[in-house]
């Protein structure tokens, strides 16, 4: 699905990412977690083309393509999709015009018919119970005015939407209370399959008692130091972070 | 960051679909400026004395007026005497006649313009007066609205049919001494759009005139007055487009709209003359004065209009507020990109009681463009408890172009509420992102914002127009971002 090879990555003549590598299988989760100033958002960024950054080395191919190649909208059209951290407000723009052109984009691209309103209304009404959205969310500008977690939820509503084959989540948890960060989780683990890839970004274990991850790995100063299992997320909140990034590198000792 | 913006940049140069010129033998005045030309213009047009007279009138004053100077634009002095100030497709024996007898050729640039002159169109529900250059060339649905009394022809005909309603309401909103584009046209203007409602009629189709520049050097001089008498409706659209050369034209029009006892006039503007190219080589020169009289209790005027074309725009479609409880409003959205200029904004004068008037302007600034809002609101010391909001936004994109806000308000009486609210925003590269991210390219990410943005002008639109003017945001816009 996804293979992530020395990839290096700087904004503005700085490096962030150092030489990142990384294999997700096709139904695997992998949550990525980090101190602040990892490299955790870049790689997110990165992933999803966002304009920007200057990858200087390394490669990143996605279903057998040169992600790295691609357009961000074009790598949205064959599935990959970006959760974001901070939605943005679109104002005059109603939600439901934004997710009926997402949706059509990727129909598009997959040769398929555009849906009409009617079929999208049906379409986005099943979805809404998943996040349990109100369908008066549909009519509000995007995220506009939304809370912290009607904005999160309404990422994991275009999610569903878009049923794509690699989800990038980026703190899909911060800024959620404990009942926001339950429904997103649960929308978040009905979308788990066995061709899904689901790549989660986070600062804290509390996400992963949620949405439970099979692989964790720990990035600091733009590499993965340390990959385990759910195991490892637990260890890390009872010592810290310091106990993995202070240690010898992964790969570098003697 | 910078990849993003050369990247945009490939989409630039955006089309200027109407740019093209109709191959039609025209006759015209030679170039030049004299009371000779306006003597001929009147001849041309075999108008009444008094016509003339009033022409003649403005002519000696606009001789003693010099080019106004106060509008934030920028352009090389205009020289008068290099226009010609009359130009008409040839074998016109006088005024528009049955669509049989047009010519193919000027049938074919409406078509292509998207315009239905046919009036098998009638899906459209449009009847359209076509101004091509100086003259009205087609003029569809006029038997259907003569049925409910209804007046809708080129101005030059009401000339010689309704002399009685002309003397009475032309000049009378705006004068020939109100400024000096209004004085040039009101010397030389050639035809224009005529519109009575009599009382109690609700107009049952939309009105439309579409102007078209085709010939070269040719300036455009065009006037309409619209009339609703008494509980009377109407809605009028006009669009205008032009040919690309590379030398400035000038158009110079005046509008006039009188609105009595509960009459209600809506007017709608998309004005698409041709903008220049992207080093601001030509271009269209917009100089036009619109204004309304809301002379009966409880009337309403309503402008709304979509300014995308013209190398400078100048216009403030304004609303005069005599009637007690009367409503002004003006919509706007303008858009400037490459190195256009506008200057555009509206004047509410609350002269009655409980008068109340409503100013949205949507501002959309790209490329190295200028763009203004000037507004006025002033409310007469008689103008007991009257109301106005205004809301001025404007939104930026990329980093060379400029927004500006002028508004002026003049408060003479205590009771007055007046609310100006103004924002200033960019497209932001988070909201680009966000939309490409979601499949989205960016001509459609822009297109889909900037829609959004000036959303609650272009629901004022009628719906036949509201998807042209979507479609046309869109296009002035392409590439702009950075």
């Amino acid at each position: 699905m996804l293979e992530i090879k020395n990839l290096h990555a700087s904004v503005d003549g700085k490096d962030i990412l150092k030489g990142i590598n990384l294999t997700v299988k096709p139904g695997q989760v992998h949550a990525i977690m980090g101190p602040n100033g990892a490299g955790k958002s870049t790689l997110s960024n990165v992933l999803a083309g966002r304009d920007g950054y200057e990858i200087t080395q390394g490669s990143v191919v996605f279903k057998d393509e040169d992600l790295l190649d691609l357009e961000a909208e074009e790598r949205a059209r064959r599935g990959v999709f970006l959760a974001f951290q901070y939605p943005v407000e679109i104002h005059g723009v109603s939600n439901i015009y934004l997710l009926k052109a997402a949706v059509n984009a990727v129909r598009e691209h997959q040769g398929l018919d555009e849906l009409d309103a009617m079929d999208f209304l049906t379409l986005v009404r099943e979805k809404l119970q998943l996040v349990k959205m109100n369908e008066e969310f549909l009519y509000r500008g995007v995220n506009e005015g939304f809370s912290g977690g009607e904005k999160k939820r309404n990422e994991i509503l275009q999610m569903a939407l878009l049923e794509p084959a690699l989800a990038i989540l980026d703190e899909t948890d911060s800024g959620l209370d404990i009942d926001a960060l339950k429904t997103v989780s649960e929308g978040v683990n009905a979308l788990r399959s066995q061709d899904r890839s689901i790549v989660m970004i986070t600062h804290y274990q509390r996400l992963l008692d949620y949405i439970v991850p099979d692989f964790v790995h720990v990035l600091s100063d733009g590499q993965i130091v340390k990959s385990g299992d759910k195991e490892l997320a637990k260890e890390l909140e009872s010592k810290g972070y310091s106990w993995v990034t202070d240690a010898p590198k992964a790969g570098q000792t003697a | 960051m910078a990849e993003q913006k050369q990247q945009i940049e490939e989409f630039v140069p955006n089309e200027y679909s109407a740019g093209f010129v109709t191959d039609i033998e025209s006759e015209s005045l030679p170039v030049g400026l004299s009371e000779d030309i306006v003597r001929q213009i009147s001849k041309i047009k075999g108008e009444p004395e008094f016509l003339l007279e009033w022409r003649l009138e403005a002519y000696r004053h606009w001789l003693t007026l010099e080019t106004p100077e106060w509008a934030h634009v920028n352009y090389p002095e205009i020289d008068y005497q290099e226009i010609s100030y009359y130009s008409a497709p040839k074998d016109k024996k006088d005024g528009p006649k049955s669509l049989d007898e047009v010519d193919p050729e000027l049938l074919r640039t409406y078509e292509k313009l998207g315009v239905p002159l046919e009036e098998r169109a009638r899906l459209a529900g449009v009847a359209v007066d076509a101004v091509f250059d100086s003259v009205s060339v087609a003029n569809t649905f006029q038997d259907k609205l003569a049925e409910e009394g209804i007046l809708f022809m080129p101005f030059s005909k009401a000339v010689k049919e309704h002399p009685e309603l002309l003397k009475k309401y032309l000049g009378s909103v705006v004068s020939y001494r109100d400024n000096y584009y209004a004085a040039l046209n009101s010397a030389v203007f050639s035809d224009g759009s005529f519109v009575y409602i009599p009382k109690g009629v609700r107009c049952p189709m939309e009105l439309s005139t579409y102007f078209r520049i085709n010939a070269a050097n040719t300036g455009q001089f065009e006037r309409t007055l619209i009339i609703a008498d008494d509980d009377a409706y109407v809605s009028y659209l006009e669009g205008c487009t032009a040919p690309m050369r590379d030398e400035n034209q000038l158009h110079a029009a005046v509008v006039e709209l009188v609105a009595m006892e509960r009459a209600e006039i809506k007017y709608s503007t998309v004005q698409n003359w041709y903008p220049g190219d992207e080093n601001g080589v030509g271009g269209i020169y917009n100089f036009v004065t619109k204004r309304a009289a809301c002379r009966g209790e409880s009337s309403k005027v309503s402008w709304t209009q979509v300014e995308t074309g013209s190398a400078i725009t100048w216009k403030y479609p304004s609303v005069i507020l005599q009637g007690d409880n009367s409503i002004g409003e003006f919509y706007s959205v303008a858009v400037t990109n490459n190195l256009q200029q506008a200057d555009t904004g509206t004047k509410m004068i609350h002269l009655g009681k409980n008068t109340s008037s409503t100013i949205i302007s949507k501002g959309i600034s790209a490329g190295r463009s200028s763009n203004a809002y000037r507004g006025l609101v002033r409310v007469g010391p008689n103008a007991e408890n009257a109301r106005n909001y205004t809301e001025c936004d404007s939104l930026l994109m990329g980093d060379t172009c400029a927004a500006h806000t002028f508004p002026y308000i003049e408060v003479k009486n205590p009771s007055a509420q007046v609310e100006h609210e103004a924002s200033t925003s960019k497209i932001s590269e988070d909201q680009l992102f966000y939309c490409k991210q979601r499949g989205m390219d960016t001509e459609d990410a822009v297109s889909m914002i900037v829609n959004g943005f000036c959303k609650e002008v272009i629901h004022q639109l009628p719906m036949e127009f509201a998807v042209e003017a979507q479609n046309l945001l869109g296009l002035s816009l392409e590439g702009s971002v950075g």
